[in-house]
Formats: C-alpha cells, structure tokens, sequence
C-alpha cells in the first residue's frame, strides 16, 4: 500500500535535531486545514447560497441547527487562527532563511498555498451575505476594474451581473469549497517537497550524518503534540469567550447593496494588504516618480502593490543571496528583519484606521518601507554584511550550547563513529 | 491535551531509567484522553444532522374537519410527508371493523387504530407504503384502490383495505396512524396524541 508507505516514511524520516518551538506552526498549519474542511462540509449540509437566503440560513445555523453555533465559531476563528499559524510559518521561514536553496521549491509552493489561502477566505467571507460580505466583495472585485481597457468587461465576468449579486455569490459558493481541496494538494506537493530537501533547523545549516538528527515519530510528533495543545487552548478561549471579536458586527446586518458601511475595514489578517491598496493615491510623491508619469493610474498600481506584496516572496530567493541561512549569524539581516516585522504590524493597524492623515502618511511611508526591504534592503544587506561563523555541526552546536548529559550520552558514540 | 502532550515528552526523555510501566500508562493515558477528545469533537459535527430546533417546531400541522363530507378524502402534508385524511361512511367502517385482526399480516383492528364512537368515522394514515416508501394510489375516486378498496401502491402492488391496513404484497406493516388529536371544534391536528375515546368532532 502507497500510503501505508507514505505514512511510515512520514514517521521516520530523519528531522534535525535541535528544531525549536518556531517550526510547530507547519502541522498546526496542517491542523488548522483539515478543522476548516471538516467544519465546513457540515456547515455547507445547512447554507443555502442564495441572496434571499444566505443571510437568514447562517442566522437558522446559529439559533436552530443542533451546535450549529459552535460549528460556526470554529470555521468563523477558524480563518483567523489558520492565518496566525501560517503568518508565523512565513516569518519563521524568512528569519531562518529557509527560502534558500535547496528549498526553493519548497517555498515557491507555500506562496502558492498562502494566494490560495487568501482567495478562499476572502469568498468565504463573503457567503454570510451580510454588510461587510456585500462590501468587501464589491470592493475587492471591483480592483479588477482597474485593469486597462478590458477591466469593464472583466469585473461582468467576475461578478456574473453588472453588480456583485445572486450569481456572485453562487461561483463564490462554488469556489470556497472547491480551493480548500486544491490547497489540500499543495499541502501535500509542500510536504513532498519538504520530505525530499530534508527540514532547515534554526542553525540554518545542513545535517551531516546521523549524530544531527532524530526521528520525527516519536520526538516531533510529540512536541508537534505539545503545540497543539496550546493551540487548541488558544483557538478555544476565542471560539467560547470572544467568537466575535476578531469580525465586525455590521456583519450581523443583511446585505443592502444601496448602502454602504460608514466605516468599512476587512478581516485582521488582510489590513496590512488593505494599507498597501490604499497608499497609493494620485498625490503621493514616490507614485509620481515611479508611475504616475507615465500615465499609470493610482488605482492600478494600488491593485498591482497589493498583489506584488505577497507575490515578491516568489523572488526572495534571488533577493536575499547571502550563503548564511539562519538570522542567528548575520547580525544586520536580523535588525532589519525586526524592523520589517515590525513595518508589518504598522501597515496592519493602519489598515484598521480611517483613510485620513495622517494614517496615509504613515501607510506610505510604511507601504514604502515594506518594498524597500524586499527589493533594495535585502540585496543590499546580503553583499555588505559579515556574517558570524557557523558551528560545524548541529551536534556540535547542541553539545556546545549545554545540551544535557542525557543528550551528550546519547550523542557522543555517533560522534566517535562519524 | 497540553498536559498528555507534555508529559508524554517527559516520559519519553526520562524513560532510561524508569520502567517501561511508567511510560506505558502515559501511552494508554495519553491515548484515552485523546479517543475522548476526538469522540466529543466529532459528537457536535453529528448531532448538527439531526433535524434542527426549528424543523422540530413545524411538526405538528392543523386541519380544518368541517368541509370534508363522508367518503370524501384529502392529503395533507405532515412533516414532509403526506397525510391520508378519509371520511369513511357507516358501510365502510362496519367494512373495517368485519375483518378479524388475526387473519391480517399486520394483526391491529380498525379500533385499536383509530378509536371508537364519533371518532371512528375519521381515518388518519400516513400515506407512505411501507415497503418502500411510494405513496399509495385511493385518495382519488378514479384511483385504483386495489382489491380490497383501500389503497393500492403502484411500485410493487401492495393492498391495503379501508382500514389502511396491509392486505396483499410485499409491505410488511399496515399504514402507520400518527399521533393525532381532533377537538371538539372540529379541528384535526395532527402530531399531537390524544386518547383513542376522544371527542372525535361532529357526527352529522
């Protein structure tokens, strides 16, 4: 049997030995997927995707449906929890350089998977067919329409109509539990991939031989087990004490394609993306420089920084050429990789704030920064920086660093053997 | 789940020098808290299929008696299902009532069914064969009532008498008779039990 197979390789597969907490959010990532799909097939037995509907058979699944609320809640933070986890992979992934070769692919294959996280919560949200459902699929589908000259066209296409109405919903229906399953498979191509290149360790250097590693089954499986246990804790205290605290309560209100939210926002986990959009404005200098000029409109380029946000960690292996994987021994790589983190969370709460000055200002600056990093920052860092010497071994490094006696026991014949 | 997790690690590092008893009940431990978890997660996903509180609340459903003449029939729905409602004639219930239960596949009298007095005229079965789930054909005066004028379903030739008995073919049960209640109105609601000497509604 292929999976019997499949499943022992899993097991037994040698992983480096000295991974920390950082590399848990992988399986929760995995967690967090198979929730989504299981909560989700049972809420679809009771959603009908209709705009006279929609609304009231999600209001029917909170009020009627045996633990429909519980249900809900769990696919509602679901989205949300799914999004930290896999937020944290990504940092991880960036700060022990695990983008670089020979782990590219891998890479490549979770920027795919994370566009289409984004796609599917993005129509998931909409299928509640509330206020900010209604509105935030009109303003996300309407980005299309910034395409030249075919954009009119395209955005009938997307929408089915000449606005965001019943036909949109049904594709969106349709697509939200379809993408799940295409993610599903680029989990597995992911995992494949991850299985072949071996797992990079927070040393960001290669295992050289036995002595370097342990088995996933039963050490990994075990502290994965751990992690799940404080994620579940985490997921829990939201589902039971706050459900609603990560969404917006104009989503309790019936769409109303004629009015709109004074103050519309989109889910936490998009606001950084949002700010990005929303920076580029006709009067802001460096779009004049960069774009304006040539007759490029704001709106577009908005739309391409957005997407680009995301897609240029497509590039990041050629970006960031430094030899060094892991922040732990390039001291200028890692001040500046906290600075990003940190140009993230701000690009994150300007999101949330009205587009007013001076949070545009700051978006900007912020938006600005954010490309910065990426396309100048990174090339630049990797040829001036002088990164401190690796240890030579993963052994050595554990040994040296007051591993314990049980481990120095335990490791020490392979050593000799080696 | 924290805690199995945690401490299972520690059983596992400690394990050199104490026994495999203690790493074993962790195991067996760990692993019941887990079966438990996994049963009380999936139990919600389940019980979310059964009917919801609101499907529950429309099963009871109210007719109106009083237009119905005697050997006329109507078919109401009732929780999904449709209702045979007969108004048998004096010759048809002393029909009924003729028959000796223990001759019947599915011994029940006509009494035992639908009561006695001013509520025996009235005949309430769910009119679903219950061989296979068809709905019978007699509703109809055109309607082929089988041999024993009753019902007669079509997919695979089940008779039911007057009475909404089985008489010949394959289905094994008689009509089923749903809790119902008639009140003294005239008023017939069905999905709600009522002693079978009842009011019954009017005779005339």
């Amino acid at each position: 049997m292929p999976i019997v197979s499949m499943v022992e390789h899993s097991l037994y597969y040698p992983v480096p030995r000295n991974l920390n907490y950082m590399w848990n959010f992988g399986s929760l990532a995995g967690l967090s997927l198979i929730i989504m799909i299981v909560t989700g097939i049972v809420l679809s037995m009771h959603y009908t995707p209709h705009t006279d509907y929609a609304f009231d058979s999600v209001e029917r699944i909170m009020r009627d449906v045996n633990y429909g609320w519980l249900i809900r809640y769990v696919h509602m933070n679901g989205g949300s929890m799914f999004f930290i986890v896999v937020y944290l992979h990504v940092f991880r992934g960036l700060y022990y350089g695990s983008f670089k070769s020979p782990r590219e692919l891998l890479w490549w294959l979770g920027v795919i998977i994370l566009f289409l996280m984004m796609a599917t919560a993005f129509m998931g949200y909409v299928l509640p067919w509330g206020q900010m459902s209604f509105w935030a699929a009109k303003v996300i589908t309407s980005m299309v329409g910034a395409v030249p000259l075919v954009g009119e066209s395209l955005m009938e296409l997307l929408w089915g109509g000449f606005t965001v109405d019943n036909p949109t919903l049904n594709r969106f229906y349709s697509l939200h539990y379809l993408l799940p399953f295409v993610i599903f498979g680029v989990v597995i191509l992911h995992i494949w991939a991850l299985h072949t290149v071996k797992a990079n360790n927070p040393l960001g250097i290669d295992m050289k031989g036995p002595q370097d590693s342990v088995d996933f089954h039963p050490y990994y499986t075990v502290k994965d087990l751990f992690g799940t246990g404080v994620f579940l804790l985490v997921f829990a205290a939201f589902v039971f004490y706050a459900p609603n605290y990560l969404g917006h309560p104009d989503n309790y209100i019936q769409a109303d394609p004629l009015k709109t939210p004074p103050h519309i926002v989109p889910e936490w986990y998009f606001l950084p993306f949002y700010t990005i959009l929303r920076s580029f404005t006709d009067d802001w200098w460096l779009f004049q420089i960069l774009l304006g000029w040539w007759g490029m409109e704001a709106k577009l380029a908005g739309v391409l920084a957005m997407a680009g946000a995301v897609a240029v960690l497509f590039i990041l292996p050629w970006l960031d050429t430094s030899r060094v994987r892991s922040a732990k021994f390039r001291p200028l790589y890692r001040v500046f990789f906290w600075l990003f983190v940190i140009d993230c969370l701000i690009l994150g709460w300007i999101g949330a704030q009205p587009a007013e000055q001076p949070w545009t200002a700051i978006g900007q600056w912020a938006t600005l920064w954010y490309f910065a990093y990426f396309l100048v920052m990174l090339p630049l860092i990797s040829r001036i920086e002088r990164p401190r010497p690796l240890p030579h071994s993963i052994s050595q490094s554990v040994l040296g660093g007051g591993g314990g006696a049980a481990v120095a026991a335990a490791a020490s014949p392979m050593e000799k053997s080696r | 789940m924290a805690n199995t997790a945690s401490t299972e690690a520690a059983g596992a590092a400690g394990a050199h020098d104490e026994g495999a008893g203690r790493r074993d009940f962790l195991f067996l431990a760990g692993g019941a808290f887990g079966a438990f978890a996994a049963g009380a997660s999936a139990w919600p996903l389940l019980d979310s299929l059964n009917p919801a509180k609101d499907t529950l609340a429309a099963s009871t459903t109210e007719v109106d008696l009083s237009p119905i003449e005697q050997g006329q029939a109507i078919t109401v729905k009732w929780r999904g299902s449709p209702v045979f409602i007969r108004r048998r004639t004096a010759k048809e219930v002393a029909e009924a009532k003729a028959v000796k239960p223990d001759d019947l596949p599915d011994p029940q009298s006509d009494e035992q069914r639908f009561g006695s007095g001013a509520r025996e005229q009235w005949l309430v079965v769910v009119g679903v064969c219950t061989h296979l789930g068809c709905i019978p054909l007699g509703q109809k005066d055109t309607d082929n009532k089988g041999e024993f004028g009753g019902w007669f379903c079509p997919c695979h030739g089940s008779h039911y008498d007057i009475s909404g008995r089985i008489r010949k073919g394959p289905a094994p049960r008689n009509l089923p008779v749903p809790p119902y209640t008639i009140t003294a109105e005239n008023k017939l609601i069905i999905g709600k039990e009522q002693p079978k000497d009842g009011p019954g509604g009017t005779t005339a």
